[in-house]
């Protein structure tokens, strides 16, 4: 019996604001608990929520991004559950309203291009965090609490884990490129819960949908799904039948454990918020959003081929992520060699980045200090073996790179009345390396600019110690 | 001094003639309602800070109407370092942290809180009966019921504890104690005053107010604590008028429209009696009175029974023992701790509420209960403004019966609920609306309700201070205190 798998994803993506959802405090990762709060956040007898709207605009320009289509009359949801870090026992959602409907995410696995479809899109608030002490209490931090979330609910049109894998990857790039969210899995500012179900090919229900749970990376996700694939389809050919459950990964063994049978659907008793009155998105706003959208990867790709004369492969790594792409960007707008800047940030920079297990905002390299350090090598004030000095010293302390060159004495000598007297002394010392020279043996060459490099500490400048070298030689 | 005769503007001039100060009034008032205490339970808290804040504003100089005035908050109004406790179990400790608009607004124009009065829990009855802290009696018959939910506001001020007192009300809970306790009270339109800090019953029908012995305390009283607050997305930014300064007693031609449903077949006789004598009086004026009908209005108490319980049922959800309140002892684990804080917590009406509207909103019967009851508010807010586009008004009784017995109702949710029926309208609505004091009956007395259109305060405040003028119902002493003086 062959199998058809169908998956669908619900992603959470925390929108980058500076003040929550509803209330008015700060949203920051990692601060002390319970300081990034309100009256509103500790759901305080006669608090009322009032609507973020640069939140709101976040969640429409996502929307936009994910090709939906943006719903004008919009109002508020009360989701009702009780649980310790859910202050007002609701959580303020949109359920049959939702700001955005009917978009898409176009893949491509095995060469073939597809549109994944994206149900809904919803703003609503996120819940804060109960940690568990060893000493029999449980604390609860609601600095989390009211960050703006949109939840991205995908259609079931995804039938391979792989599908599953790229449908994410092009969703985190996309959202991330908007500038919306840093969508990262790492710091819970994007979560992903997946729905799987398999079915004999050609049958025309879906099977019984299994959710699975503690997926902590895209690759948890494939891995997970892929597992599931395979318990699913081992039980329905042993005539088994799957459990309506909620299910675990275990990223050690790559299995999935049964957390929860689900007894029915749960009862969130939604009904519309009275706190808020209905939300109008005008036109106008959203065409606003629109015209002001920024530019996605696959844009930024076509640009650094067509007008920057980057290779293909190259644009492609440079637009992985926004960090790489706005750096790139910046350097090239300090007038440094869009090529060399592409060299250095996928050489040195990566390099760099891989040794130290660390991104490239946590560097002390910036966009200008890259350029200029180009810009030294270019216009030939240092060599590039001194380049490599100069770009160990910036990136590690922030150094200014042209006053440190001066500072440090590294300009590149290329003054030819004082290398050509240095040249002279060393064609004098080395005759029979003038001899191999014209025996025809050019390793030589590369010998006597050794020895000149040597003299000069390495400044000197190659291009013209080459020239008067060659000249020399020619004329003994 | 008598406050009982006294008005915001009498005692304003005693205060800028200096022949009072705002400490002496602050002072008194403390002592009256001390004095009271044991006889009417008007108050669960009283402000002894009071006197002290009153000197701030002796040393300040005399300022606004309000300025030295002492006003009583219901205690669902969050009040910041004064116990704030909805009359429930579930917050008897509560100490906010921040102040209500309203509270900010009345002490920024130089008003004294001079403390918390009494209610049904969560404001949800109509006689103080479901109080965690006991019943407040009305003056006019201590064996009776004072109204509710607004019941310790309605009978402190009957009884001469302050000239003014804050109400809520959500199903009539301002307007039936003004009527049990022959005094004016007046919800406004919904949005007109701010409800942040006001301790949420249903949001969509909650409205702060004022009760007043004279009709234009609470004109000048209304007129400082309206408005816009960034704090309250659903509170209005229409300019509010200077109420009391624009009151104009003058009846001629306006329309009154009279809901023959209103006349409702359990209303008592002596009620009926008054209400068609005030409308005499009107017609006399010049008003004109024509008969209407609301076809809904038969289903208005099933459809606010329904509204009402569901959103109450999800905004008491955070009453559940872990930040703040009460928190049940030596619980097994977390959804032990939810459950036993709550049981033990609140009151039988708070819980009967929080199930039938927790009922009303699960799944299966959402379509057949709230959106159903939506529908028909819907419908019925239709049917109301019809009415209002060819009258300026709406008049009926504002209660079937004055003032019942203590304990008569207590064990019949169902009779006390339809006690609401004459109110319920203009919360479903969101209309303004007073009861004006128009008679007694069996020596209780009787409240006109007078429906404005949305915003129209100014035009329900006028024809209640018409009929003030024309009975002088305020110079009626209750019975309870006959004799003080």
């Amino acid at each position: 019996m062959n199998f058809e798998t169908t998956i669908g994803l619900e992603v959470h993506v925390e929108l980058k604001t500076k003040s929550k959802m509803y209330s008015p405090s700060p949203v920051a990762y990692g601060a002390e608990s319970n300081i990034n709060t309100n009256v509103i956040d500790f759901g305080f007898p006669g608090t009322l929520p009032t609507v973020n709207k640069n939140g709101y605009r976040l969640g429409v320009m996502v929307a936009l991004a994910l090709n939906a289509e943006i719903e004008h009359h919009t109002h508020f949801d009360r989701k009702n559950y009780f649980y310790p870090d859910n202050p007002k026992a609701y959580q303020i959602t949109q359920q049959d309203k939702p700001l955005g409907h009917d978009g898409y995410i176009e893949i491509e696995v095995d060469g073939k291009k597809k549109k994944i479809g994206v149900e809904e899109l919803h703003v609503e608030e996120d819940a804060g965090k109960n940690t568990h002490g060893n000493n029999g209490y449980s604390y609860v931090d609601l600095n989390r609490q009211g960050t703006p979330l949109i939840e991205i609910v995908s259609k079931p049109d995804m039938h391979s884990p792989e599908e599953a894998y790229q449908y994410l990857e092009n969703l985190r790039k996309i959202v991330q490129f908007t500038g919306a969210s840093d969508v990262k899995m790492e710091e819970g500012s994007m979560r992903v819960d997946t729905n799987i179900s398999i079915r004999p090919v050609g049958s025309d229900t879906y099977g019984t949908k299994v959710e699975l749970k503690n997926l902590n990376s895209f690759n948890h996700v494939k891995l997970g799904l892929a597992y599931e694939e395979k318990r699913q389809a081992a039980i329905l050919k042993q005539g088994g039948h799957i459990g309506q459950e909620t299910r675990r990964f275990d990223e050690k063994t790559g299995e999935t454990f049964l957390m929860r049978v689900k007894s029915g659907a749960d009862d969130y008793r939604y009904f519309p918020e009275p706190d808020l009155p209905d939300y109008e998105i005008s036109p106008e706003w959203v065409a606003e959003i629109k015209a002001n959208l920024p530019e996605t990867a696959a844009k930024r790709r076509v640009r650094y081929i067509n007008e920057l004369g980057i290779p293909e492969y190259d644009a492609g790594v440079l637009t992985d992520t926004k960090e790489m792409s706005d750096f790139f960007d910046e350097a090239v707008s300090y007038n440094a060699n869009p090529k060399l800047v592409s060299n250095w940030l996928m050489g040195e920079v990566n390099g760099y980045l891989n040794e130290k297990k660390i991104g490239l905002l946590e560097t002390k390299l910036t966009p200008e200090h890259l350029a200029k350090m180009i810009n030294l090598i270019s216009d030939g004030t240092i060599s590039s073996k001194i380049a490599k000095k100069v770009f160990k010293e910036t990136i590690s302390n922030g150094t200014e790179p042209e006053e440190w060159v001066k500072s440090k004495g590294l300009v590149q000598e290329s003054d030819p009345a004082v290398l050509k007297p240095m040249i002279l002394e060393i064609l004098d010392n080395n005759q029979q390396s003038i001899d191999d020279f014209k025996n025809g043996k050019d390793r030589a060459v590369g010998f006597l600019v050794g020895q000149i490099m040597k003299q000069t500490h390495g400044q000197a400048n190659p291009k013209v110690v080459n020239k008067i070298l060659m000249a020399e030689l020619k004329s003994r | 001094m008598d406050i009982k005769k006294e008005t915001i503007a009498s005692l304003h001039n005693k205060l800028v003639n200096k022949d009072v100060t705002a400490q002496d009034l602050a002072t008194d008032a403390l002592g009256k309602i001390n004095a009271n205490e044991e006889k009417f339970n008007t108050f669960i808290t009283v402000n002894d800070k009071a006197p002290e804040a009153a000197k701030k504003i002796d040393d300040e100089g005399i300022k606004g109407p309000l300025s030295g005035i002492p006003i009583a908050f219901k205690d669902n109004i969050v009040t910041e370092g004064i116990k704030t406790t909805a009359a429930s179990k579930i917050l008897y400790n509560f100490m906010p942290v921040y102040s209500a608009t309203v509270l900010e607004k009345l002490e920024a124009a130089g008003a004294i809180d001079i403390g918390k009065t009494n209610l049904d829990e969560f404001a949800m009855g109509s006689s103080t009966e479901t109080s965690h802290f006991g019943t407040s009696v009305n003056p006019w018959d201590l064996s009776r019921v004072p109204g509710g939910s607004s019941g310790g506001s309605a009978a402190a001020v009957a009884a001469g504890e302050v000239v003014a007192a804050l109400g809520t009300d959500t199903g009539g809970s301002i307007r039936q104690p003004a009527a049990f306790n022959g005094i004016f009270g007046i919800k406004p339109t919904y949005g007109r005053v701010s409800r942040w800090g006001v301790i949420a019953f249903a949001s969509s029908l909650d409205q702060v107010g004022v009760l007043s012995k004279r009709v234009e305390d609470s004109a000048a009283v209304l007129s400082v604590m309206a408005g816009h607050d960034d704090h309250d997305s659903t509170s209005s930014n229409k300019p509010v008028p200077d109420y009391r300064a624009d009151l104009n007693k003058d009846m001629h031609g306006v329309k009154i429209a009279v809901p023959k449903e209103f006349w409702h077949e359990g209303t008592h006789p002596e009620v009926l009696e008054n209400v068609n004598k005030a409308l005499d009086e009107y017609k006399k004026m010049g008003a004109t009175v024509d008969e209407v009908s609301l076809p809904s209005l038969k289903h208005a108490v099933e459809v606010y029974y329904v509204l009402a319980s569901s959103e109450a049922s999800s905004n008491l959800q955070r009453y559940d023992g872990v930040r703040y309140g009460y928190r049940a002892k030596d619980v097994k684990n977390i959804k032990d701790l939810f459950v036993r804080s709550r049981s033990e917590g609140f009151g039988d009406e708070v819980k009967r509420r929080i199930m039938l509207g927790t009922f009303a909103l699960s799944a299966g019967a959402y379509d057949a209960y709230f959106k159903k009851a939506a529908e028909v508010r819907t419908l019925f807010i239709k049917e109301m403004n019809d009415v209002l586009k060819d009258h300026d008004l709406i008049m009926g009784p504002s209660t079937t019966t004055p003032a019942f017995k203590i304990g008569e109702k207590v064990d019949d949710p169902l009779a006390m609920y339809m006690n609401d029926i004459l109110t319920i309208p203009a919360n479903l609505a969101g209309l303004p609306a007073a009861s004006v004091p128009a008679g007694l009956a069996d020596g209780l007395p009787v409240g006109l309700q007078i429906i404005g259109r949305p915003f129209d305060e100014q035009s329900v405040f006028n024809a209640a201070y018409a009929l003030q003028e024309e009975n002088k119902f305020y110079e009626k002493i209750p019975t309870a205190l006959k004799g003080e003086d």
